[in-house]
């Protein structure tokens, strides 16, 4: 029994997939979201510190499972390692319906103009591929503006003065920040900083039909038993849903595009929930299926046409991986600090996000969710014991008395850092595997440095007794925040899709999800990964729309 | 359209026995029904009997006793045996070879069981486990620092996860630091 053709196929129901889903399902669209993961559920996974998306050591809560998913990395000597997903160093998101914005923290950050401009901020960054987004902030805000309204953002821009202008408020005020954050804030005021509540995709007030949130501690990495938390599952997947015009296909595996004699692409095959092979044409096919699987699905899609993957005619798909070395310091109070008001982040400083001398762009400083308890037995300082009587003693006594001020720096994207396929690696369907290989690029460690000794200096001024750093890594950066493996520009011969996200070597193939980016900005993507599915789509309805159909 | 799927995890089952290690889906199940229940002890799932006391010594050095409960008494042990039949699979063979291991070592320098050596003693042991300096060929080739890591790593689990896994009996460790778990319906967070 074969599919019924559709107008889209779109790759992936998370951040990029689902806004997708629902902008061409409301233009009149048909649409098919192709999912591999299965909608999440609260009751499966509750407030389990050892088995969420953040902490995963007995697993990933919301996928993928260590069963039937692995990855190859390489190791700085060269040597390989094949590893399963719920370990580090596969570079996890999720598989579910929603992806990481059903357990994630929920900032909901802008990028800043330069962010799209860095070559022209910074010039060229040796060993950096380093480069201007085809678009501009101004041509995206409008996106932004979307995504903070339908999918429903909590915040106060006004007291933001580095962020770039905005045409409407959020629509719902900011959370009140807990005690932790109030202690940081007179703190970097007297610093001259200009602190501010993070921008979060979480209901301050009930909003959209559903519940203002409660504050609970298990948040970052878990699902939100009350819905408060906005992510596409709860927002744009059932709106899309809710046309008639989309169906959404959990438990499906894709893994190829298929190709006719032409070189055009008619579709996509893939494993249905009882693993039968399936095909699913298309007149667009989108993928959204993460930075890390978008490109896999890419170079696994070798043809006559398309010997080498494809949109790898010059071997792009899948180059300068990067994510967000997380940097800061922590602080140790002789007070209880500790008021159990979730998620824990609330405030943040954007002084340093760019225009720092001898730094190429930067971060921006926030105070980190909570630190579970097990979370914390890896926090002490440096040299400190990890075991035994005092590291039992450090936990009892600072649970409750340590801040950590974090940030997520700015990456080099850095050609070598990037996304292959395993040449005999399977999964479980048989599908190649992703290969990681790469590392930072030298400029990301001093970032790193001078993030973390301003956030140290904020603790210290905040009246912490004791404070040390911690210093972002230099190995492959990717992760929860993994981007650029299919950027986008204007020359084909140095990017993947072009301004609205379309393989520039296949006139119906896009892109929608964080492998566009050019650059990761000094901020959590997700709001601006939701903003670029808005652009795509908003481009390919407005297009069909006038009776374009990409041919 | 079945050969193509049969094929396919054939070649997945293969690869996962070349090294990829978390497959070894037998293993802990098969240990359950096979022979060898003499030496375990009733309960338990993965470790022998004397396989349990030891890691019930090596929990309590991690986390050891004071004003409130060490790891023996928070059921780490609990916790690990669960685990090495479940999510912990991939890591049975490490520790059939560590803690074997770490008997041989102890029998060889001190003709004892380690669970029966001095609190310092043992402390100094697993020091030198951690550090690489343990004699024998077990421990070679960052075996040693890995092992310990694992032990370590997966002690401070069973002591601070959520006691559905079978470790932090009584919710000992969030007592500990004041944390109110299990979250009560309607108790809890009223204060917000
Ligand atoms: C614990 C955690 C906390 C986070 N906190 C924040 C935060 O505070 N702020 C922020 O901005 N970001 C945060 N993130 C990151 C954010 O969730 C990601 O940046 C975002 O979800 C990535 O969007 P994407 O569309 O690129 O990919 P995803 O959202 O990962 O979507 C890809 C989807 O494609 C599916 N898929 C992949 N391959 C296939 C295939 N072959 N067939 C079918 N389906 C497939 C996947 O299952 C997945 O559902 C967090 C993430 C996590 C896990």
């Amino acid at each position: 029994m074969s599919n019924r053709h559709v107008n889209a196929v779109i790759v992936g129901a998370g951040a990029g997939g689902g806004v997708a889903a629902k902008e061409l399902s409301e233009a009149g669209l048909s649409v098919v979201l192709m999912e591999r993961g299965d909608w999440a559920s609260y009751d499966v996974h509750n407030n389990d510190e050892l088995l969420s998306q953040r902490t995963t050591v007995l697993g990933n809560a919301f996928g993928p499972d260590d069963e039937r998913y692995r990855r190859v990395v390489v190791n700085d000597d060269g040597s390989t390692k094949v590893v399963v997903a719920s370990e580090n160093d596969y570079n996890n998101v999720a598989a579910c319906v929603g992806s990481g914005t059903v357990s994630y923290g929920a900032m909901a950050w802008r990028f800043m103009r330069e962010d799209f401009r860095m070559k022209t901020t910074y010039g060229h960054i040796e060993g950096s591929t380093l480069a201007d987004w085809p678009i501009s902030y101004e041509e995206l805000e409008h996106c932004y503006e979307k995504a903070e309204w339908e999918i429903g953002v909590a915040g106060d821009a006004a007291q933001n003065p580095f962020a770039a202008p905005r045409n409407k408020p959020y629509p719902m005020p900011p959370f009140a920040y807990n005690k932790e954050a109030k202690i940081l804030e007179s703190s970097m005021r007297r610093l001259g900083l200009h602190p501010f509540p993070i921008p979060m995709l979480r209901n301050s007030i009930s909003y959209n039909g559903r519940a203002a949130c409660v504050r609970r501690r298990s948040c970052c990495g878990f699902a939100c038993p009350i819905n408060a938390k906005s992510g596409t599952h709860n927002t744009a997947i059932p709106a899309a849903l809710s046309t008639g015009n989309c169906e959404l296909r959990t438990n499906c595996i894709v893994n190829e595009l298929v190709t006719d004699g032409n070189g055009r692409i008619t579709g996509i095959s893939y494993f249905d929930k009882d693993e039968r092979k399936q095909v699913q044409s298309a007149d667009i096919i989108i993928i959204s299926a993460s930075a890390t699987e978008t490109p896999r699905l890419l170079l696994n899609s070798k043809s006559k046409h398309y010997p080498n993957g494809v949109g790898n005619r010059y071997d792009w798909v899948g180059r300068n991986l990067q994510g967000h070395a997380y940097t800061g310091a922590f602080g140790l109070f002789e007070d209880d600090i500790f008021d159990d008001v979730g998620p824990g982040a609330t405030i943040a400083v954007s002084d340093f996000s760019h225009h720092n001398p001898g730094i190429v762009g930067g971060g921006i400083l926030a105070n980190e969710f909570t630190r579970l308890p097990y979370f914390f037995t890896g926090i002490r300082p440096t040299g400190f014991p990890k075991w035994g009587k005092s590291h039992k003693e450090f936990q009892r006594k600072y649970f409750r008395k340590n801040v950590q001020v974090v940030g997520p720096i700015q990456e080099m994207p850095f050609f070598d850092s990037r996304v292959q396929i395993d040449p005999s690696v399977k999964d479980y369907w048989g599908i190649p595997v992703v290969r990681l290989s790469g590392h930072r690029h030298p400029k990301d460690v001093k970032g790193c440095e001078f993030l973390s000794s301003k956030a140290e200096i904020i603790l210290k001024e905040a009246g912490a007794s004791y404070t040390w750093q911690s210093i972002g890594g230099k190995g492959l950066s990717g992760g929860q925040h993994q981007a650029g493996t299919c950027r986008m520009g204007d020359d084909p011969r140095t990017s993947v899709a072009d301004k609205y996200g379309r393989v520039h070597e296949t006139p119906n193939v896009f892109v929608a999800d964080a492998s566009l980016h050019v650059t990761n900005g000094g901020f959590n993507p997700a709001l601006t990964i939701m903003a670029l599915g808005y652009w795509v789509a908003g481009h390919i309805a407005a297009e069909w729309q006038k009776g374009n159909r990409f041919t | 359209m079945n050969d193509g799927i049969k094929l396919s995890r054939k070649d997945f089952l293969k690869i996962a026995a070349l090294g990829a290690g978390a497959l070894s889906l037998t293993t802990g199940g098969l240990s359950l029904f096979e022979g060898c229940t003499a030496s375990r002890r009733p309960g338990t799932m993965f470790f022998s009997e004397d396989e349990i006391k030891l890691t019930e010594a090596i929990a309590e050095q991690i986390v050891p006793a004071d004003d409130w409960p060490g790891g023996r008494d928070a059921g780490v042990a609990n916790f690990l045996d669960t685990q090495l039949i479940g999510s912990y699979r991939r890591f049975q063979q490490d520790y059939q070879k560590g803690l074997a291991g770490l008997e041989k070592s102890c029998a060889d320098k001190y003709h004892r069981k380690f669970e029966d050596l001095a609190w310092e003693t043992q402390t100094a042991i697993l020091q030198d486990m951690e550090t690489g300096r343990l004699d024998g060929d077990v421990w070679k080739n960052g075996f040693s620092e890995y092992f310990f890591e694992l032990l370590r790593a997966h002690c401070l689990q069973g002591y601070y996860g959520s006691p559905r896994h079978g470790g932090n009996k009584n919710y000992i460790s969030y007592k500990m630091i004041g944390l109110d778990e299990p979250q009560i319906v309607g108790e809890n967070r009223s204060g917000i």
